[in-house]
């Protein structure tokens, strides 16, 4: 844009409160609309936003990644067969699909104590930027604490719950799941845990479970969420339950866990 | 049964709710609920048969029992059977075209409104188009008073809605002014509290309330909390202007919201008796949004819309300032992409209208949906024409808070540019007193900081 641009454009005199918020305030103005510059910014925001959920998450790479740092895994898929039914059926995606379900029917029993699922979510950049990242910090914790973990499922189209039927699958005490969550503007790659004390399927509910979220380079830190999730782990061992009953004592550390059920289906929506 | 025939095949709708639930415009949470059409001559065909219901079975055949739903026994309780006499005798086909007719003025509309229930208004929008909607809409008039006047004609007020992801009264009030400077905050100064509880409730209010007072703002505040958040804030003197509270149209739905009528009438009455309008008593704000009694499990095989209509019976019995249907921010599994989006707002607010109600839109999406500004301009520019009462104003339509994308202060002064639609009287008369507005509508051209806020923007800022 050429320097006449000042000429044509009304700058806000309190610009200087855009210190004070993340907030898009003191825009200035092209007549009374959006001058061109914050009308492309948006725009650039939106676009990433939306190739946070429509770019499909690239498995074979995560699961390549997990390989090379020693982690057991494998592929698993929901009853989704696409983006858009994923997005217009949440039950479809808290389900595994048949293909899936014999997978890891043919798997030997053995004595688990963890669970972890990687689901696409709404944000497959959440998971390509944070997941094996966080693994690192999370799975030496849970070795040294003696858990014996299950394969880590890489499921394709999956909601939440998808981690029920595969915590139940294995008898689980805990299950961990990691998703990516509705991008906003300014999170495009937003990454959420979740945590269940003895999911199952169809009978675990939203209420069951803790969440810790907005864990990205602008928000929570790995490290700042794995101090949660351990001290809701430790809690959840204690009283054998998760969810709401464990609302109360968990103020600690600025982190902000989302406990109350239906702020979580508004702000959400995985 | 209902039952009806087209292109050689013959359709019977086992019930009312059956025949609604098909006759309706295609969404996906329809779709997810199981209850849509499912295809195109069906939904015709329901269509056909819902336009000859005749009216008065909406008062005989309950969608939702009853004896074990509340929602219910409002509507049915409380209608005005006097008020409906005039058309007891139509056919939900009948009534489409007597309010598309010139006998159906705004006087008769209004005196009308208690005589109808949300599933009459709820069926005869199903039959029509977008342009009924706007149409339709735009006759009725619906005006409440607090600290200004909403709702008159050719006025359009805005919801100033500061969030901010951690609730600093610094970055609160950095949004707070920068809408005040672009116009609005008539609607409500409303503020969505990233943790609902008492303290940081009790904060924000005394924040907005110290705005109001310091600058003489004709306007009300809101902090958009639990209703027994705010219902402890009355109890402890902070200062409330209007109680919130999200609604829907279903006991069940409700109680999964931890609310029910009684709760409610609690909190209207605690209000109310604070006295603080000034120029009238409305102090209620409501919102609701098509999709919400299906995702907590509560829509007893109804159609989204038609529950979301019910929750106006809810509203409705206390007199609210402001209701706003919350249309595009629970996702595509109910509304899937802009047209369903577009069709929703318009809908609700053509239906909130006809049954009295203060209606504004916040018209948004997230962007897991199929929609983007332009599809929020096309609503817009309709809820608009349609006569809608309010709007929100997001800076730069960016909720940093919500994560959603709505309508920001540069949409307000599009769409009053466009339709030479002002703000309330009495905060349009402060915005001129200001120089912020000037007498034609517009936004004053500022080059140094503006003379009413300088002292606070500088201590915000720390004088730079």
């Amino acid at each position: 844009m050429t320097q006449d641009n000042d000429l044509i454009i009304t700058n806000d005199p309190w610009h200087p409160l855009k210190q004070l918020t993340p907030a898009r305030i003191a825009l200035g103005r092209a007549g009374m609309s959006l001058p061109t510059r914050a009308h492309l910014d948006f725009q650039l925001a939106h676009a990433l936003a939306r190739d946070a959920v429509h770019i499909p998450l690239q498995f074979d790479t995560i699961k390549q990644s997990l390989d090379n740092s020693g982690y057991r895994s494998q592929l698993l898929q929901s009853k989704a067969e696409n983006q858009a039914q994923y997005l217009q059926r949440p039950d479809y995606g808290r389900c595994l699909s048949e293909q899936s379900i014999q997978q890891i029917a043919t798997q030997q029993p053995q004595a688990i104590d963890v669970v972890i699922v990687i689901a696409d979510g709404l944000s497959s950049k959440a998971i390509a930027n944070h997941a094996l990242a966080f693994l690192q910090h999370l799975v030496p914790v849970l070795t040294d604490l003696n858990y014996q973990l299950a394969p880590i499922s890489l499921v394709k189209h999956g909601r939440v719950a998808i981690g029920d039927p595969i915590a139940e699958h294995y008898q689980a005490r805990l299950c961990i799941t990691l998703i990516g969550e509705r991008p906003g503007l300014s999170s495009p790659d937003s990454l959420g845990i979740y945590f269940t004390y003895q999911a199952k399927a169809n009978i675990s509910t939203d209420a069951d479970r803790n969440c810790i979220s907005n864990i990205h380079a602008n928000g929570l830190s790995y490290q700042q969420a794995l101090k949660t999730l351990m001290y809701l782990m430790t809690k959840a061992e204690k009283l054998q339950c998760s969810g709401v009953t464990l609302k109360d004592e968990t103020t600690h550390n600025n982190t902000k866990i989302d406990f109350n059920y239906q702020e979580h289906l508004n702000s959400v929506e995985n | 049964m209902y039952k009806t025939s087209a292109q050689h095949l013959s359709y019977d709708f086992k019930t009312l709710a059956n025949v609604m639930a098909k006759a309706t415009p295609a969404r996906s949470g329809d779709y997810l609920a199981g209850v849509a059409a499912s295809n195109h001559l069906e939904r015709v065909a329901a269509q056909y048969a819902l336009a000859d219901v005749p009216l008065k079975q909406f008062l005989t055949e309950a969608l939702v029992p009853y004896e074990t739903d509340e929602v219910t026994r409002l509507i049915i309780d409380e209608h005005d059977s006097n008020a409906f006499a005039p058309i007891n005798h139509f056919t939900v086909g009948d009534f489409r075209n007597w309010l598309l007719s010139e006998d159906a003025t705004t006087d008769k509309l209004t005196t009308l409104a208690p005589g109808l229930t949300p599933e009459m208004v709820a069926a005869v929008s199903k039959i029509m188009r977008l342009q009924d909607l706007i149409l339709v809409a735009k006759k009725c008039r619906v005006i409440t008073r607090f600290r200004n006047t909403i709702g008159l004609e050719n006025r359009l007020s805005t919801r100033l809605q500061p969030n901010h992801p951690t609730d600093n009264a610094a970055g609160v009030a950095a949004s707070l002014l920068d809408g005040l400077l672009y116009g609005c905050g008539d609607a409500v100064i409303g503020i969505n509290p990233a943790s609902d509880n008492l303290e940081a409730t009790a904060r924000l209010l005394h924040l907005l309330n110290d705005v109001i007072e310091r600058y003489k703002i004709p306007t009300q505040a809101c902090i958009l909390a639990h209703v027994t958040t705010t219902i402890k804030a009355i109890e402890k003197n902070v200062p409330v202007d209007l109680v919130f509270q999200s609604i829907a149209g279903t006991q069940k739905a409700n109680e999964s919201f931890g609310i029910n009528l009684n709760l409610l009438n609690e909190a209207h009455q605690a209000a109310l008796a604070l006295k603080r309008g000034t120029v009238g008593h409305n102090c209620m704000y409501f919102e609701t949004g098509q999709g919400s009694a299906l995702s907590a499990n509560a829509h007893h095989s109804l159609d989204q819309q038609t529950c979301e209509a019910r929750a106006y019976a809810v509203a409705r019995k206390f007199k609210p300032l402001l209701v706003n249907t919350v249309v595009g921010f629970i996702g595509p599994e109910y509304l899937y992409d802009g047209k369903q989006i577009i069709r929703a707002g318009l809908e609700d607010h053509f239906c909130g209208k006809l049954l009295g109600l203060p209606m504004g839109c916040d018209i948004c999406y997230t962007n897991h949906a199929e929609a983007d500004q332009d599809d929020m301009d096309l609503l817009l520019s309709s809820f608009a024409m349609a006569g809608g009462s309010f709007i929100m104003g997001i800076p730069g339509a960016d909720d940093v808070m919500l994560n959603y994308q709505s309508t920001s202060f540069h949409d307000a002064l599009y769409i009053r540019q466009v339709l030479g639609l002002r703000p309330a009287p009495e905060f349009e008369a402060w915005l001129i007193e200001h120089d912020i507005f000037n007498a034609h509508n517009q936004l004053k051209p500022l080059t140094e900081m503006p003379a009413l806020f300088k002292a606070s923007i500088l201590k915000l800022t720390g004088g730079n």
